[in-house]
């Protein structure tokens, strides 16, 4: 008989009032008791819905029963027969809208916590498991990946386990894209990410660090020099800002810059590390995904006094996931929705001194289907600011398409592929991740990488 | 790791550096730039190329010794190694021929960037003159190695030890007033210079090129630290540039942007006690 309650079991937290203070991670994890009883309240149904909700089909109920039975190791083969990061995944994929959204125990009740489970599974593995080689049969193939982020490692992995030479070519000097550059420390440990990759090069992978293909080196190069497919998981790495005025003073940064400054270059611990990171004492952050919640809540973690989300939709329409926005608000972000950025005002000097915005009231729904935000007239007002983070969205880097004949993109910059298989208008070209979809979920790209791994196995098996 | 091939002191401050980095030498351009970190704590740090060498598959840099991460890699000497060097970044300099000279202007270590380019064009058959201005004479670098392909070499220092007292802009206004007729004037070194390069040469209608090295992370368009107002539009100077039409640049902005982290420069050299 399955467990009925109607509640996951609890994972500990640090208290919010601790956490803000310091980059440790918020989330606790389970320990083996608690992933046992959670693991009892699967039914094991025979649709198994959570599989078809998981972009890279993770075989779920049957790693559930694994745990619940105490075989953690073999819950982490079930697992990674999948997926090839799921310490990540665990952590930073958007379940309430996949496997768990889809969870019958959800219909009553909180869904299985499956999450927290694969999380747990990952880091029991990590911490207990003995590493035992694995003989793979190469097949003489090389391949190219573009990226080492979620997309890009999860497509080296599964060539790799297929018998292919993989290389995957990193433009910065460590390898992670996003979950390196991007995710911040106390949401995703970087020894985790690290741990993670590195369990794929032991697999043969090889990851070069600081070749930018599109300026070190050519895809049409990369062909030539006998690799015989490449997939491109370049991400979404170029920052959008709101073309407003005063926007080039000093304090104001991308969400990019400012988290690959905390993150990659932990400016956290300047001056022990070179790399600084300005911050001031009253932040605002434009915008309301989930990079705009990594970006308040690193500020506040910096010391800021008074962090701002500013958004110009409401609550109901940010894009963050609702822990995410739960969890910057246990922390003491203020929230200002309906509020839009006019522009951003500077001191004699240039640095930011405030922000004017303008109050919104929610329209008729705009193409997007969302309500479109209108402003209120004479309603404009100064908020007093330091610093101000643009977290409005990123666009795919252009550098590969502007050196790519016959690639095909769209207006907006993305790689245009066959949903199917990945595969871009050039011939032996396939691209994942946000360089296709525009700034998405890691999981997404995961499935992405997967999936062209796949495709370019079929086409280069043929052959 | 990157070793360094050779090291040479130019002067007290500046340094030349051959690094063996086989995908920067075998791609770079004139005009395009690398980041190098120096240890694995390290900072990013944008350099320009002043040469390379496809066939050593190496790549030179010349840096003054002005903040924490460049005094210690003054600290290294050839044979060592330098943790991440990569490139090359930015547009090559759009370098084409022309039937009236061009006249490159740089002002300290901006003759290590302006080097490549105007090598380029006299190997395009075009004439070069060269301006290269510094604080007294040991801080006038590379002017033998111009020589070997400039028509005129003219050198600026602030106390006269050497050429013309006074600054570039001096000698370039001197060469405009005697009637020298120039298709373009590539000035490249501190961002004062550019600007005052600028103030001689739009009111006589030079077109007038400047390359830009402002702070940056990755260098590849992901940051957008290195923002620059261009003609009132925001461009990217590590993928839009370095070089950009000096007549539309706002230096003004570029120099307040520049100096965002001084407290922090000064904090670092003290705070990690080295």
């Amino acid at each position: 008989m399955a467990n009925m309650s109607l509640t996951k079991v609890p994972m500990p937290e640090q208290e919010p009032d601790v956490r803000n203070k310091n980059f440790k991670e918020v989330a606790l994890g389970y320990t083996k008791e608690m992933a046992m009883e959670e693991a009892t309240r699967c039914l094991n149904c025979k649709n198994k819905p959570c599989v078809n909700g998981c972009p890279v089909n993770v075989p779920i109920p049957a790693f559930i029963e694994k745990v619940a039975a105490g075989d953690f190791e073999g819950a982490y083969e079930v697992i990674t027969s999948e997926n090839a990061l799921p310490a990540i995944c665990g952590r930073v994929c958007p379940q309430e809208n996949q496997c768990e959204g889809k969870c019958v125990r959800g219909i009553k009740g909180e869904p299985v916590a499956i999450g927290r489970m694969e999380r747990f599974v990952a880091d029991y593995h990590m911490a207990n498991a003995k590493e035992k080689p694995v003989a793979i049969e190469k097949n003489g193939k090389k391949i190219a990946v573009v990226g080492s982020g979620p997309a890009g490692i999860t497509c080296a992995g599964e060539l790799i386990k297929k018998g292919y030479d993989v290389t995957v070519f990193e433009a910065l000097h460590k390898p992670g894209g996003v979950l390196s550059y991007g995710i911040p420390e106390f949401r995703l440990p970087k020894a985790l990410v690290a741990k993670e990759i590195e369990s794929v090069e032991k697999l043969g992978v090889d990851i070069e660090t600081n070749v930018i293909v599109g300026r070190s080196i050519t895809i049409d190069e990369l062909m030539e020099e006998g690799y015989e497919a490449v997939f491109v998981g370049s991400g979404a790495g170029l920052p959008r800002f709101l073309n407003i005025p005063g926007e080039n003073l000093l304090g104001v940064y991308s969400a990019n810059e400012f988290l690959t400054r905390v993150n990659l270059m932990k400016g956290y611990e300047f001056p022990k590390m070179p790399t600084p990171v300005k911050i001031g004492k009253r932040v605002a952050v434009v915008g309301a995904g989930n990079v705009a919640m990594d970006a308040a809540r690193t500020a506040k973690r910096l010391g800021a006094e008074e962090v701002y989300i500013v958004y110009r939709r409401s609550e109901e329409e940010a894009p963050a996931r609702l822990e995410e926005l739960h969890h910057a608000k246990e922390e003491g972000i203020i929230f200002r929705f309906l509020n839009n950025p006019a522009q951003i005002i500077g001191d004699e000097n240039g640095w930011v001194k405030g922000m004017e915005v303008v109050k919104q009231e929610l329209g008729e729904a705009d193409a997007s289907g969302r309500r479109s935000p209108k402003p209120i007239e004479g309603s404009n007002y100064i908020i007093d600011l330091d610093t101000v983070v643009i977290a409005i969205g990123q666009s795919p880097n252009p550098l590969i398409r502007q050196t790519t004949p016959g690639l095909d993109t769209q207006k907006w910059g993305g790689i245009i592929v066959e949903e199917e298989t990945m595969a871009t208008s050039k011939e032996g070209v396939y691209a994942g991740g946000d360089t296709v979809t525009g700034a998405a979920t890691v999981i997404l790209a995961m499935g992405a990488g997967k999936k062209a791994a796949q495709a370019i196995d079929r086409k280069l098996s043929i052959i | 790791m990157y070793k360094i091939v050779s090291k040479e002191r130019l002067n007290n401050a500046v340094e030349m550096m051959e690094i063996h980095a086989p995908y920067v030498a075998r791609k770079c351009e004139p005009g395009q730039f690398i980041i190098i970190r120096l240890d694995a704590d390290g900072e990013r740090v944008p350099l320009t190329i002043a040469d390379f060498d496809r066939e050593k598959e190496t790549v030179t840099i010349i840096y003054q010794v002005v903040g924490y991460s460049t005094e210690l890699l003054s600290q290294k000497e050839a044979g060592d190694f330098v943790e991440d060097f990569v490139g090359p970044l930015g547009m090559p300099s759009p370098l084409k021929k022309s039937d009236k000279k061009v006249i490159g202007i740089a002002g300290g270590v901006g003759a290590a960037p302006l080097y490549p380019q105007l090598r380029k064009l006299a190997g395009l058959g075009v004439g070069v003159d060269v301006i290269i201005g510094g604080k007294s004479a040991e801080f006038v670098i590379l002017a033998d190695k111009f020589r070997e392909f400039c028509d005129n070499v003219y050198i600026a220092t602030d106390d006269g030890s050497l050429g013309t007292k006074g600054f570039v802009t001096t000698v370039l206004e001197d060469l405009l007033e005697q009637g020298n007729e120039y298709e373009e004037a590539i000035a490249i070194g501190p961002l004062i210079m550019m600007k005052n390069v600028v103030k001689v040469t739009k009111p006589r209608e030079l077109p007038t090129t400047v390359s830009l090295n402002p702070i940056m992370i990755d260098g590849t368009g992901m940051c957008g630290g290195c923002r620059v107002s261009v003609g009132g539009e925001t461009k990217f100077a590590c993928v839009d540039g370095p070089d950009f039409d000096g007549f539309l640049v706002d230096f003004d902005q570029c120099m307040k942007r520049q100096g965002m982290f001084k407290e922090e420069e000064h904090q670092c050299k003290i705070g990690r006690g080295k």
